[in-house]
């Protein structure tokens, strides 16, 4: 049993605080993903947990135990860093079995062990090489092994693709889930790159500035984003935001135009809609002056300024898309595929 | 391949380089010629004749026991400053490299010896160890420990040993401090989640990490400990009591200055060159390589 509880974490550098009363709970075996801007504080979250850095206040507990006072070796955890910090003048092997040894545990224990993390990682004929005679993804499997033998209960990950080449980043992304579904461990990952997040996490803890901005599913994050960070953060190409009037049902754009909303609110919102979600439609409220078009092959981004105004927006619409560029091009969008926002606050105004 | 640079015939590369190769030839290249000549000849007593006798004064040099008693002590004494220079400099950049608060002030204040002139550091020992003087002397007397290093021999060899190795310590502490910096944080913080506590990871990980720079801080020492303690030697025991302290360097410029026996003096000063030349070789060859891990 490993569940981890953040109570009211906070986190202070001197005067400056840098994280803001933190609150989650993760359950045993679960993936979680800290995702972020830079400088959001999910290194410094990370390694509260990890015991590298202190905790300003508020409590960490892991498996029900209160650990803000433990050292880092005391707390059964493994962390794999972003440079892989392996240690250099030890052997692959070496480096692995460092943590078994110290534990005292028998030679053919350890030897069973590293053989047998060597095997699901396929670095078994790299063991007696030096970190320095290996590539990068090399290294970072050692990393990895080296997190494994210890069999720990928890594991935690700081950005430990971002050195990587993008192939390498997607197969070592798919390589790291399946381990972590094997071996059902709880595990911790800070990543910075949205897409790693909504692959890797059963639920993702957005950070922003400090403060958590939402805690949910991929899908939840995606279906209904909290705040305009949130919304704008997840999904690619981002969410397009239009200052809006709202009335009875209805939002008013700044071209003029009317949208129909599911929101009974009143007065001035902003109004969030994916680029996936505008449907090409001759009728449709939402129009675009197309100033460029991006092929992707499945799809295409047609990039713009709505009609009248200088407010940039993009669509998604399916297949290719070749006229338009200077023409006016209309979309419509389902109301419960709209979002709406508080301006100020940036908060999500529920229907 | 090399890349050649040509310059375009001009007597500027000549002249920028003319200075450094003036100091050269002037302060080094001409004595070092002048000692080796000397060491090819005997000069009589009086100085009135000298005589050209090839390898004589080595050969008297090797049989000499006198010589050969100050080689074994010049090596103690220089394992002995360099293990303790290096191992207190060790211990001291292991603890600021902890320290979080005011580290500027500590550095700069363990930096300090090292801009002393050997002379003064010496007189500062002597002065430390005044048998009639001295505060430490008075605190051994306390715990009963007899404290002259104007008569024993060994406690003269302790002292001089103590304030050269004293000396040195600063600039050892700048290499490990600079050694241990250059360590990834995240290679300690490693070995702390792999559950080493600080004493098991400063012997695995860090020592092993700076070993290039314990082999080149041994070489520098070695070279210190033989040649440049000659200032802290003179102001404390002088070579004295009898010859418990004349180390090669002191004996080159003993017999030489002292007891006038030029050629002797030129060649012991001829084989100190030599082993400087082979320890230089040394350090090259390795800091090349590196010492493996
Ligand atoms: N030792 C420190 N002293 C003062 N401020 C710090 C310290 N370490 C981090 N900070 C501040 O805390 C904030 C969070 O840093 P953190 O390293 O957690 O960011 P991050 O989200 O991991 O960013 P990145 O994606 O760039 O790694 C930053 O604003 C940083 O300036
Ligand atoms: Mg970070």
């Amino acid at each position: 049993m490993a569940d981890i509880q953040l109570k009211d974490l906070v986190k202070s550098y001197g005067p400056t605080e840098v994280l803001h009363h933190i609150e989650g709970d993760i359950q045993d075996g679960e993936f979680i993903v800290i995702v972020g801007p830079s400088g959001c504080g999910k290194s410094t979250l990370l390694r509260m947990v990890a015991g590298l850095e202190s905790v300003t206040s508020g409590e960490i507990a892991i498996g029900g135990t209160r650990v803000n006072e433990l050292e880092p070796s005391q707390r059964d955890i493994a962390m794999v860093f972003q440079n892989y910090a392996l240690y250099p003048h030890m052997t692959v092997r070496q480096n692995m079995a460092y943590g078994l040894k110290i534990r005292k545990l028998p030679k053919a224990d350890i030897d069973r062990r590293v053989e047998e993390a060597a095997e699901i990682l396929e670095i078994k004929q790299y063991l007696d090489r030096k970190p320095r005679q290996l590539s990068g993804g090399q290294r970072q499997r050692v990393a990895m092994g080296r997190a494994i033998v210890r069999d720990p209960q928890v594991f935690l990950f700081d950005e430990p693709l971002s050195n990587l080449d993008a192939k390498l980043r997607v197969q070592m992304r798919l390589e790291i889930r399946k381990l972590q579904q094997r071996l059902g461990v709880t595990s911790i990952y800070v990543t910075h790159d949205q897409v790693e997040a909504m692959t890797l996490g059963d639920r993702l803890m957005v950070l922003n500035g400090g403060y958590v901005e939402q805690f949910g599913t991929p899908i939840e994050l995606y279906d209904r984003p909290a705040s305009m960070f949130v919304a704008g953060f997840i999904g690619s190409p981002a969410m397009n935001f239009l200052p809006v009037t709202l009335d009875a049902g209805t939002a008013s754009l700044p071209s003029g135009h009317q949208v129909s909303v599911a929101s009974g609110h009143s007065g001035t919102a902003t109004l969030g809609m994916r680029p996936e979600h505008l449907t090409a439609d001759p009728d449709g409220p939402i129009a675009i002056n197309v100033d460029m078009l991006e092929q992707l092959g499945a799809n295409t981004l047609i990039h713009g300024r709505l009609d009248g105004t200088e407010h940039a927006i993009t669509a998604s619409v399916p297949g290719h898309a070749h006229d338009g560029i200077g023409n006016t091009r209309r979309f419509s969008i389902a109301p419960d595929l709209t979002h709406l926002f508080d301006t100020d606050t940036g908060k999500r105004l529920d229907s | 391949m090399l890349k050649r640079v040509h310059f375009p015939t001009s007597l500027l590369p000549y002249l920028l380089v003319a200075p450094q190769i003036a100091i050269t030839l002037v302060f080094f290249i001409w004595p070092a010629s002048q000692a080796m000549y000397q060491s090819f000849l005997i000069e009589d007593a009086f100085g009135l004749g000298t005589e050209f006798v090839w390898f004589e004064n080595f050969e008297v040099l090797m049989t000499d026991s006198h010589y050969l008693d100050s080689f074994q002590r010049t090596a103690v004494f220089s394992v002995l400053v360099a293990a303790l220079s290096m191992g207190f400099a060790l211990i001291l950049a292991g603890f600021a490299q902890r320290v979080v608060r005011g580290a500027m002030f500590y550095r700069t204040l363990l930096i300090w010896p090292y801009a002393i002139a050997p002379v003064l550091a010496g007189a500062l020992w002597v002065f430390m160890f005044n048998p009639t003087l001295g505060i430490f002397p008075y605190f051994l007397e306390i715990i009963g420990i007899t404290w002259n290093h104007y008569l024993s021999g060994n406690q003269a060899m302790l002292l001089v040993i103590l304030a050269a190795a004293w000396k040195q310590v600063a600039y050892n502490f700048l290499f490990y401090l600079a050694a241990m910096q250059s360590i990834p944080n995240s290679v300690i913080e490693a070995a702390a989640i792999d559950g080493a506590g600080p004493a098991r990871r400063f012997w695995t990980i860090v020592f092993p990490l700076i070993s290039p720079t314990t082999f080149f801080l041994l070489v520098i020492n070695m070279v210190y400990a033989f040649f440049e303690t000659f200032g802290i030697i003179h102001a404390v025991t002088q070579g004295g009591p009898g010859t418990s302290t004349t180390i090669l360097v002191y004996k080159v410029f003993n017999d030489g200055f002292v007891g006038l026996d030029l050629g002797g003096s030129a060649a012991q000063s001829v084989v100190l060159m030599a082993l400087v030349i082979v320890m230089t070789v040394v350090q090259f060859r390795f800091v090349e390589r590196k010492v493996a891990y």
